[in-house]
């Protein structure tokens, strides 16, 4: 402990569980916010500070980049879902009126339907059409496996070179004999295989990029979750450094997860411009965002649980099955959040290659899946000892927030008035489900942020990492607001120009987490700063005086405002950076949520109705109560439309994805939405000076789940896939009737 | 699905459509209000493929003069020749309502309008929305009640409200959701845009 380190104590939590720890603060740290502060901004309900800029047209994204000059760039694809390319001549392409530039991409095979094999630029969109049509490719067309079924057949192609099979995973776990003698010994033992699907994550602004050199120097637009990344991969791509490229995304229209990467449009978006001496713009339509830029695996989880009568968690193990195309990583997380006994639970996890697009991390990845399979197995096994479902889970849930959002949520949705299990008759019956989520969303280092106070008053704050909708824009500004004691309107916040300080990727529900703190360490070195003016002005201790409410004083009121203060800045400005610490200790290693559904079924055409989902979310402590409840809005709908809707749909004979438009890939519009209660759990988590947590992820986890198990409810029988379409209702319902 | 009511040996409009290769197809999901506008002018169209023709045309208030080819969509000639990038290009084919214009004070997919198709009409973007410096309720509406996360669907979802609170300006909740059917966002805030549309539905008129 240094001489400028002090001792703080802080109260961690939330009502319900209060816990007092004592901590080392570093001189440059302010003292962090816990359960007892008291705030003026924190956690009120704001108005994002670009929603003027969104609704006024003036926000430009990616997309609405048109600069002097500027082409338009895209690719010719292979429709072959596995080919050795023989030749790609672009001769007649680049004798196209308006036909710029055409570079081959240098593999030599194609492995799903729809790689690009050959780049263009062209002056128009239709002279770019027409020149893609004339790129003259030869293909061996090789054998293919597009789907999970097909690529485990012993008879399927081997979709990766030097590889005996499409299966790899991490092999029978070592344990696996052991849980099996131990699932004999159970006194209930439930088996069940779920599967999901594969989902896109069909983002409303597709992957785009546009690319303009000055000299040796490089700007690109880009929609991205991570302008830093992109920076890096560009320079490693095209072997320039990264000092001489600026990545800029003022505004990007949606991620989840598929715009971690320059992907391969960006670093050849820089390549067509610099061929062509002028701006080049690439964005995807909408066929190429489906098939082209990502997906949520799917996976066959079978399961064996073993419980006791009295109704606890035993052995458990569970081999899961997915598909990442020809990427890497297809997991799922199964099992997590209840209490499962450490020794005696076995995971198998068994990758597939499949001849389709790779996939990539989608909103809280690996965790819908694996909730749907994990929660359909309570499910049964509650049933299987006649235990009431939600009592089933209380019993073996020890995490205290979630204890309180079980009775919490089951007041709300009216758990008592639950009927047994297919208790319901007639053709619409109603039935209610539960399920839960856990996610991390702490943050961590890696994060700096500027604060300037001008002598006008003014104050800014600057980050070079990308908001992508989530408002962490506000969230920096609320946070340093309430650090200076200043209404919101007056924080300008600047994100997503890799000029400014470092920030993370949007990931993991990390970027508020990390960003914050860092935020408002930046707002109290540049506040001390002033304070110390301050005080030499109005002749007292700058200990003492505290700012709030727009003004500099002492608590015997001797001040001034702020802008007063601001004043006696000599020149320039008063500039600080906040960096982001690693954390310190937590509350909880992670966020907790839990969601309860209601659904009525039209038992006579398998229509599932969504009436209502009560989504109870700890978020740390919360920043905006607006954007928040709005965020966890979002994810509960993405999570229906996983339970009820999406669905990537793979042809066998061509392995084309048969519905990569916005028509037969459903994605939730006004028509399908629920009633949705959203219960906001603000906790005092610790970790850093805000205790703020990501909420992006966590709450599209358990929809889908809570949803099957109302289903469940609602009819006496579980549909084990997803998703949950009429046809799997049906099946269910008769499968029922038969086995009576 | 609307009649193609041109004569024999004509270019029609719908068939200038289908040649451009937008989907017309998508009748199922769109709202009713997203339907392109039956032509106000019946003659019979006499253009022909791929020629540049001279247009004009009323883009938020301001008369626009420009040259475009018969096979432009609107969308693209507002984005890409216009500069006015508010309407957003998501998927070309009328099924996502992200590229929403008025036309004629009605609600339509730009990107299944042709360009020479608005000769003589009144085009509103959500460029136009706000007057005089002035926003337009919606768009406070959409501000008040964050009826966005990034934004991307806004321009378009903004003027699907402005065209149903100009025909319907006490809209129920399902009348709401019948008249946005056609506009999706992604990030799921249609309960954040119901309540902005209930804000403007329930405020008292101005003047009153």
């Amino acid at each position: 402990m240094s001489t400028e380190d002090r001792k703080v104590k802080l109260v961690l939590g939330f009502a319900g569980d209060r816990q007092e720890v004592e901590l080392t603060i570093p001189d440059e740290e302010p003292t962090p916010w816990d359960l007892d502060t008291k705030f003026s901004v924190v956690g009120g309900k704001h108005a994002r500070v670009d929603a003027l800029a969104k609704v006024t047209g003036k926000a430009k994204y990616t997309h609405d980049i048109n600069l002097p000059g500027m082409l338009f760039g895209g690719f010719a694809r292979c429709p072959h879902a596995a080919a050795e390319i023989v030749s790609i001549d672009t001769a007649d392409a680049l004798l196209v009126p308006g036909v710029k530039a055409a570079i081959p991409m240098t593999q030599d095979r194609v492995r799903f339907a729809g790689q690009p094999v050959c780049a263009l630029a062209a002056t128009t969109r239709q002279a770019l059409a027409a020149g893609i049509a004339k790129v003259n490719a030869k293909y061996t067309v090789l054998p293919h496996a597009a789907r999970t079924d097909l690529a485990l057949k012993d008879s399927a192609p081997v979709v990766h070179r030097n590889q005996q099979s499409n299966k790899s995973g991490t092999g029978a776990p070592r344990n696996g004999e052991a849980v099996a003698a131990a699932l004999q010994q159970s006194a209930k033992v439930v088996r069940a295989t779920a599967t999901t699907q594969v989902q896109t994550h069909a983002c409303f602004e597709t992957h785009s990029t546009v690319a303009q050199w000055e000299g040796d120097k490089l700007t690109l637009w880009t929609s991205t979750q991570a302008t830093f990344g992109v920076r890096s991969q560009v320079a490693d791509a095209l072997r320039i450094p990264e000092a001489n490229i600026t990545v800029i995304s003022d505004f990007m229209g949606g991620g989840f997860g598929s715009k971690f990467g320059a992907g391969y449009f960006t670093p050849i978006a820089a390549r067509l411009a610099k061929e062509c001496g002028a701006p080049v713009k690439i964005a995807l339509n909408r066929r190429e965002e489906h098939t082209d830029t990502g997906n949520r695996p799917d996976s066959i989880q079978e399961m064996a649980l073993g419980v006791t009568t009295d109704g606890k968690l035993g052995p458990y193990s569970v081999t899961i099955t997915g598909t990442p195309g020809i990427g890497r990583g297809a997991g799922a997380r199964n099992p997590m959040i209840y209490d499962f006994p450490r020794d005696v639970r076995a995971v198998e996890q068994v990758e597939v290659a499949t001849n389709a697009g790779p996939q990539a991390a989608m909103r809280a990845p690996g965790h819908p899946q694996g909730s749907f399979a994990l929660e359909t197995i309570m499910d049964l096994a509650a049933e299987a000892i006649g235990m009431d479902p939600l009592e089933f889970r209380t019993r073996n849930d020890s995490n205290s927030v979630r204890l309180a959002q079980y009775a919490d949520g089951a007041k709300r949705i009216g758990w008592e008035q639950r009927r047994k299990n297919g208790s319901a008759t007639g053709r619409f019956r109603r039935g209610l489900g539960v399920a839960s989520a856990t996610w991390g969303g702490l943050g961590g280092p890696q994060a700096e942020v500027d604060c300037k106070i001008f002598r006008d008053g003014s104050v800014q704050v600057r980050n070079g990492a990308q908001d992508i909708g989530t408002g962490t824009k506000t969230v920096l500004g609320v946070v340093v607001a309430e650090e200076l004691g200043l209404p919101l309107e007056k924080i300008a916040v600047s994100m997503g120009n890799t000029s400014d300080p470092t920030g993370p990727a949007s990931g993991g529900s990390t970027t508020a987490p990390s960003l914050a703190p860092a935020a408002r360490q930046a707002a109290y070195l540049a506040g001390r700063e002033l304070k110390q003016l301050a005080a030499k002005h109005l002749g007292v201790s700058a200990d003492k005086l505290v700012m709030k409410a727009g003004r500099i004083s002492t608590p015997g009121s001797q001040g001034m405002t702020f802008e007063e203060a601001c004043r006696l800045i000599q020149s320039g400005e008063i500039s600080a950076r906040g960096k982001r610490r690693s954390n310190f200790r937590t509350f909880k290693d992670g966020v907790a949520g839990v969601q309860f559904a209601e659904v009525e079924v039209d038992c006579e055409y398998g229509l599932v109705r969504v009436v209502r989902i009560v989504a109870l979310q700890d978020a740390g402590i919360i920043i905006n109560r607006l954007q928040a409840e709005n965020q966890v809005n979002g994810g509960v709908i993405q999570g229906l439309a996983y339970a009820l809707m999406e669905e990537r749909v793979m042809d066998r004979q061509l392995g084309h994805q048969m519905n990569a438009d916005f028509e037969m890939y459903k994605v939730p519009g006004t028509k399908d939405m629920p009633e949705i209660e959203c219960v906001l759990y603000d906790i005092a988590n610790g970790g850093n000076n805000t205790s703020v947590c990501g909420i992006g992820e966590p709450t599209c986890i358990p929809t889908a789940s809570a949803i099957a198990g109302a289903i469940h409810n609602a009819i006496g029988a579980r549909v084990l896939s997803l998703p949950m379409t009429a046809d799997k209702v049906l099946a269910a319902l008769a499968a029922r009737e038969k086995g009576r | 699905m609307q009649q193609d009511s041109s004569p024999p040996g004509q270019v029609s409009r719908r068939g200038f459509l289908k040649g451009a290769g937008a989907a017309v197809a998508a009748t199922g999901v769109l709202g009713a209000a997203n339907l392109p506008t039956t032509p106000r002018n019946t003659e019979p169209a006499t253009l022909k493929a791929d020629e540049v023709v001279p247009l004009r045309f009323e883009l938020n208030g301001k008369q626009v003069e420009t040259k475009v080819r018969t096979g432009y969509t609107l969308l693209e000639t507002l984005r890409d020749h216009l500069d006015t990038t508010g309407p957003k290009l998501a998927c070309d084919y009328g099924a996502c309502g992200a590229c929403t214009v008025l036309l004629d004070g009605k609600a339509v997919n730009s990107c299944l309008v042709l360009a020479v198709e608005c000769t003589g009409r009144k085009v509103e973007s959500v460029e136009g929305l706000a007057q005089d410096g002035k926003l337009h309720p919606i768009q406070a509406a959409f501000i008040a009640e964050d009826a966005m996360q990034c934004g991307f669907c806004t321009p378009g979802m903004l003027m699907s409200c402005k065209g149903l609170l100009d025909r319907n300006p006490h809209p129920s909740r399902a009348e709401t959701a019948d008249a946005l059917a056609g506009n999706i966002c992604r990030c799921g805030t249609y309960f954040s845009i119901f309540k902005a549309v209930d804000r403007v539905a329930k405020a008292p008129k101005e003047g009153k």
